[in-house]
């Protein structure tokens, strides 16, 4: 990061903070564009980032938007079209809820909210900023550590839209909520969305964020917040389908109290880097974790994934499942991390990594990282690399099927308990045409 | 239908075939025995179209056409089908998805229609009590955690469904207690028809009691060393491989 881009980031935040905001808000950007200053754009040099090199892509710096954010319809008609022709590729169920942002901004015309029950809240964090700030600011302010995270650190200074998601005490959210996220353009645009989503005692929701984009040269820089009330249960969905030539890092945390549990699917297909975060404090007795993840680069494409179970209390349980499939050039990184704390007893933790390598090119860089400070705990990890196996293509070509399906039903087979793991049969129909692309998918493959 | 001519094979540096040849018309089955390391699963497996062996002299013509020049999937697509000495596992895909992916494959190949669902269901049905198979296998993944039994039968359920031309059973009768051999033989049995024919690989003459061969060849060295009709196997049986052996080595 040289000086200029500093600057420039400088320039647009001076433009994005003279809207009407309250202080706090304002001085939060600021507080988000210092840390950003003070630590610059992650090297190769800090251990986090050691295989993931941003550097080619973060040398000229990205528009953040400058016009300041308010909520409504800010997009242009050829961002629109653009958009609505993204929008079909993105498109799951027509009956979930569905709010679109087209770089960062949400966009009504596109946008589908259904009825919902009483006290939910499906919304605009713009919408949120303007008429009722104080319900978003302590989320804001206090749950997410920017102070070591350059990117984190950007997304704050440039906090204004996204999507909120309230479901109160007791609720099951009746459809689930999609979230779009798509970059038009031609252009470097940078996109900051912050996304919070709380579920009170016993509430119950199903999320799913998809990122797509037009233009090979954006920046997707997203944030999602959940916090899981006593009970509550959440399963997010993660379809990262960015454009090959775009940045994608997102970071999501999420703090879960006593009895809930949390589901995370990720499935990371797109962007040229492509780095997730998923950091879950498990804060109370009897919480389940389950983190499922796949993901699939190929030609030049570098996918990094990194979780974080903190398990903070005693009896709860996690478990992680993430796969890779590279081919090309491709490069993987999987680093996953678990803490047991003292206080943690009876700690059940898995975590599985397996990686299968389709070309001699294709590289993964596999941690796990388990730091475990009780003593009465069951935790185990695996990490395996592989080919896929000549006798099963053989067997299956043996029986007539072609090398290049064959091939296809391989991968898929391997992919399979990462896909079948998803319950909503929209999103999974969705990843099983992904997996078996230009193929016939027979309503039996199991 | 099949014809074998002057074949030699090696695998790395090994030579295994050395001079194979072997006729197969329409309607007949052979029996190919031999003792252990002789080369038949060899030849079942350049049959099917196996990568691991070169073949360095001699060709294959299934009828009339090339068959090494042709792939795999090609080979199984125009009726030629290997079972299995050693079936394949493969974790996450199920049985009924591999089978109806299977036959939907070759039915493109020859631009016919996709098989419709129930017509699949009530085949399958069908081939399943011949064989004495629970449904309940269908929906595991191919062959995972099934015994050596189940495999084999597992087999003959894909052979059923198939419908070859042209069927290759390499050791289908090992590890076969008599009762499922005499399913296995029966799903055989049930195919043979004027247009097709069978290769049966054996070592052992049990299997041939339930699967009559019209031929039977000795494969010993790398070589046909001796042919003859049923009567044959029995013979063996008596004498065991040596003298055979012992042929091969002189000749």
């Amino acid at each position: 990061m040289i000086a200029t881009e500093i600057e420039t980031y400088q320039d647009q935040h001076a433009a994005f903070q003279t809207g009407s905001s309250p202080d706090w808000l304002v001085a939060l950007r600021q507080r988000g564009l210092d840390a950003f200053t003070r630590l610059g754009l992650p090297t190769r040099k800090l251990e986090d980032w050691r295989f993931t090199n941003v550097s080619s892509l973060t040398k000229t710096a990205y528009d953040a938007g400058t016009n300041g954010l308010t909520a409504g319809d800010t997009a242009s008609s050829e961002a629109i079209a653009e958009a609505s022709d993204l929008l079909q590729q993105a498109s799951l169920d027509e009956d979930y809820h569905r709010l679109v942002f087209i770089n960062g901004r949400y966009n009504e015309k596109l946008s589908q909210i259904h009825d919902v029950n009483s006290g939910v809240v499906i919304d605009t964090l713009a919408n949120a900023l303007s008429n009722r700030p104080g319900e978003v600011q302590q989320q804001l302010e206090s749950e997410l550590d920017f102070n070591d995270s350059a990117f984190a650190a950007l997304n704050t200074a440039f906090v204004g839209d996204g999507a909120i998601i309230d479901v109160p005490e007791g609720v099951t959210l009746d459809r689930p909520v999609h979230l779009v996220f798509l970059s038009t353009g031609s252009g470097r645009t940078l996109s900051n969305p912050r996304n919070l989503i709380r579920i009170g005692k016993g509430g119950k929701a199903n999320v799913i964020e998809s990122f797509m984009g037009h233009g090979d040269s954006y920046f997707t820089n997203a944030i999602t917040q959940v916090t899981l009330a006593d009970s509550a249960e959440l399963d997010h969905h993660k379809l990262q389908h960015e454009q090959v030539g775009a940045l994608h890092i997102s970071t999501t945390g999420v703090d879960q109290k006593a009895s809930s549990r949390f589901r995370s699917h990720y499935f990371s297909f797109g962007a040229s880097i492509a780095r997730n975060e998923l950091d879950c404090l498990l804060d109370g007795e009897n919480i389940e974790t389950t983190l499922n993840g796949l993901y699939m680069p190929t030609g030049d494409q570098l996918m990094d994934c990194r979780t974080r179970i903190d398990h903070a209390m005693p009896h709860c349980n996690s478990y992680e499942l993430y796969k890779g499939i590279l081919d090309d050039k491709a490069k993987g990184v999987f680093n996953g991390k678990i803490f047991v704390r003292e206080d943690a007893q009876k700690t059940d933790a898995k975590q599985s990594n397996q990686a299968l390598l389709l070309s001699d090119d294709a590289v993964v860089n596999t941690k796990p990282q388990l730091e475990i400070y009780a003593d009465d705990v069951r935790c185990t990890h695996g990490a395996t690399i592989g080919e896929l196996e000549e006798d099963a293509l053989y067997y299956l070509r043996a029986r007539g099927v072609p090398a290049d399906l064959a091939r296809q039903i391989l991968i898929f087979a391997f992919a399979n308990d990462v896909v079948q793991g998803v319950e909503l049969p929209a999103v999974r129909r969705h990843l099983e045409s992904v997996l078996l692309d230009g193929h016939d998918l027979s309503e039996d493959i199991l | 239908m099949l014809e074998i001519k002057n074949l030699h094979a090696r695998a790395e540096d090994n030579e295994i075939l050395k001079g194979v040849n072997l006729q197969v018309r329409p309607g007949e089955i052979h029996a190919i025995m031999g003792p252990n390391g002789s080369g038949k699963s060899t030849l079942s497996h350049i049959i099917a179209g196996r990568e691991d062996y070169e073949v360095t002299e001699g060709e294959i013509l299934y009828n009339g056409k090339d068959l090494l020049d042709m792939d795999i999937e090609e080979r199984a697509a125009e009726g030629v089908f290997l079972a299995f000495q050693y079936p394949v596992e493969i974790a996450g895909v199920s049985n009924k998805y591999f089978l109806r992916t299977a036959m939907n494959s070759v039915r493109k190949y020859h631009d016919e229609a996709p098989i419709k669902r129930k017509e699949f269901l009530a085949l399958l049905k069908e081939n399943l009590e011949k064989l004495g198979m629970d449904k309940v296998m269908m929906d595991r993944s191919v062959n995972e955690d099934f015994s050596g039994g189940e495999k084999k039968r597992n087999e003959i359920l894909q052979m059923a469904m198939l419908q070859p031309t042209l069927a290759v059973l390499d050791e289908t009768d090992s590890g076969l207690d008599i009762d499922a051999l005499k399913i296995v033989a029966d799903g055989v049995n049930a195919l043979r028809s004027p247009e097709r024919a069978t290769i049966v690989v054996t070592h052992y003459q049990r299997l041939l009691d339930y699967i009559v061969p019209d031929h039977v060849h000795v494969l010993a060295g790398g070589k046909i060393v001796r042919s003859g009709d049923k009567s044959l196997a029995f013979e063996l049986e008596e004498k065991g491989y040596g003298f055979l052996q012992e042929e091969a080595v002189a000749t």
